[in-house]
């Protein structure tokens, strides 16, 4: 395995690995909460952040975090309160946000920045210190998840029965939301908003398919992850593709057959771990 | 103790936009209670349960739970709603889904006590043996049982169900019947239907409730409020045992 002597490969897979713990966890409740669609519109939204960091002259991270917070939180009250159908908020701010990204990236004088790199970021191009935000980031999202997984679990399931019984629904609600923000963020420019919303969505999917056990299902997520995208690295290296989209279609490829694989063996137990 | 009063309405009105739900309604609950809540589709009692639950608020009139506003005194409410909301395919079994009402405050794990109280909710109900079963795999009523075990585990002073009989088949319905008074021991029992018929022999006070509050009292004076609640004729037969609305008639 001679790709394994780069430092940008070691690098990537260190980052792989992060990286799935981020998504295995978040994007279990994102896909058992079916939280895919309001996902998508903070990630694309989170690119606003982006495009005023370049205005403002700062670290384009640095503006994006409270930027994608917000609008995370914007999302969150809408769908809950406003009579304003949920989906057409999160197109709305969601079209709104890249917008304004690209908007400010024009007002922006001198260098304009790679706006592909941002959809779909690159793996393979990752300093050391990203490795340390992301095991930063990783252990906030542990952490909170541990300490707060009845709440979590409670009101994935059913928010009124939560709210009833005393659990505050909207905090976690939004909280769970901000956690989405944080992860797309910090890993936009790792692997791109394309890839976040895939490891998000489809690892857990795969795994929802043969699972009913909420904490077997985040540690599958994440273990499939990490070996879907490590597999995915390897081959964008073999066939000199982009290591991002291939990642990807591997992850859309080994959901198909999953699915298929399901359908044609659901009469056997064992197929339920 | 007895006469303790654990839910208090005074003229509660409820609109949806314009169209009244609720008018002018005023009730309690007290401790020993063995209600009945009747009334049309539409009539209001769903929006009257979720009202005393917290989950929405009045436009006129004040509610008190346990002495407290519903958001703090809902607690000791064991509620079983009338539609499910949740994803069946959602990753969860019969006991974690149970767990659930027993929540009582943050990074505190489940006790022992806990469990057992869902052992015990489970056995109450019959389902003990299905206690690992993922809820996919459970009928329409056996389902109704689960969410039943849900919010006794809970073990609170007062249950509110609505429309607990809803795909249960006759012969458990009088079984669960049997539960409520049991549990009506130690806790107030209040429900909601729809259907006239479910009105056991077992029940204290029946609440007509269509819009406004036609009549509160004993089961036996409900028959004329019950027509005028309707607004149509209702035809309420003292038939078998388990769905007599009426005392034995003497000979």
């Amino acid at each position: 395995m001679e790709i394994f002597q780069y430092e940008f490969m070691r690098n990537a897979i260190i980052a792989a690995v992060l990286v799935n713990i981020t998504c295995g966890i978040v994007g279990t409740y994102v896909v058992i909460k079916k939280l895919v669609f309001i996902s998508g519109g903070i990630s694309h939204a989170a690119f606003g952040g982006i495009g005023l960091g370049y205005f403002l002259g700062v670290n384009p991270i640095v503006a994006a975090v409270p930027f994608s917070l917000l609008s995370a939180i914007t999302i969150g009250l809408i769908s809950k309160r406003s009579k304003l159908s949920e989906d057409a908020a999160i197109g709305i701010i969601w079209a709104a946000g890249m917008a304004m990204g690209i908007i400010f990236i024009n007002l922006t004088p001198g260098y304009a920045p790679d706006l592909f790199s941002y959809l779909f970021g690159n793996i393979l191009t990752i300093p050391l210190t990203d490795l340390y935000i992301m095991l930063i980031l990783d252990s906030i999202i542990i952490l909170i998840i541990i300490l707060f997984f009845k709440e979590f679990y409670a009101v994935s399931f059913d928010e009124e029965f939560s709210t009833v019984i005393g659990i505050p629904n909207k905090i976690i609600y939004l909280v769970l939301l901000c956690m989405v923000a944080l992860s797309v963020v910090i890993l936009i420019r790792i692997v791109g908003i394309i890839l976040v919303i895939a490891l998000l969505t489809i690892p857990s999917s795969i795994c929802r398919q043969f699972t009913y056990n909420i904490k077997k299902l985040i540690i599958s997520s994440i273990v499939t992850g990490i070996i879907i995208t490590v597999a995915g690295l390897w081959l964008s290296y073999l066939l000199n593709l982009a290591s991002g989209a291939t990642i990807i279609i591997l992850l859309a490829v080994v959901f198909f057959i999953s699915f298929l694989a399901k359908r044609i063996f659901s009469s056997f137990k064992f197929f339920r771990f | 103790m007895k006469n303790e009063i654990l839910v208090d309405l005074k003229n509660i009105s409820f609109y949806y936009g314009e169209i009244p739900v609720l008018e002018d309604v005023s009730f309690s609950i007290k401790r020993n209670d063995f209600m009945a809540i009747i009334g049309p589709n539409g009539g209001g009692k769903t929006t009257l349960l979720r009202i005393m639950l917290g989950l929405l608020k009045p436009d006129s009139g004040t509610v008190r739970v346990f002495d407290k506003r519903p958001e703090e005194g809902r607690k000791s409410i064991g509620y079983l709603p009338q539609n499910i909301f949740f994803d069946l395919n959602f990753p969860i079994n019969v006991f974690d889904m149970v767990i659930m009402g027993r929540y009582r405050e943050p990074i505190k794990k489940y006790s022992e006590n806990d469990v057992k109280s869902v052992l015990n909710a489970l056995e109450t109900v019959g389902m003990l043996e299905y206690k690992n079963r993922h809820i996919s795999m459970l009928s329409a009523g056996q389902l109704q049982r689960i969410l039943i075990a849900r919010a006794i585990a809970r073990e609170p002073e007062l249950l509110l169900l609505d429309e607990p009989m809803s795909s249960v088949d006759p012969e458990t319905q009088k079984s669960i019947y049997e539960l409520f008074l049991e549990l009506n021991k130690k806790m107030a029992v209040v429900f909601v239907t729809h259907d006239i018929g479910a009105i056991s022999v077992y029940i204290d006070r029946v609440l007509c409730l269509n819009r406004k509050l036609f009549y509160h009292g004993p089961k036996e004076g409900s028959l004329g409020k019950l027509e005028e609640a309707y607004s149509c004729p209702v035809e309420i037969l003292a038939h078998g045992i388990p769905h007599r609305v009426l005392g034995r008639h003497k000979k």
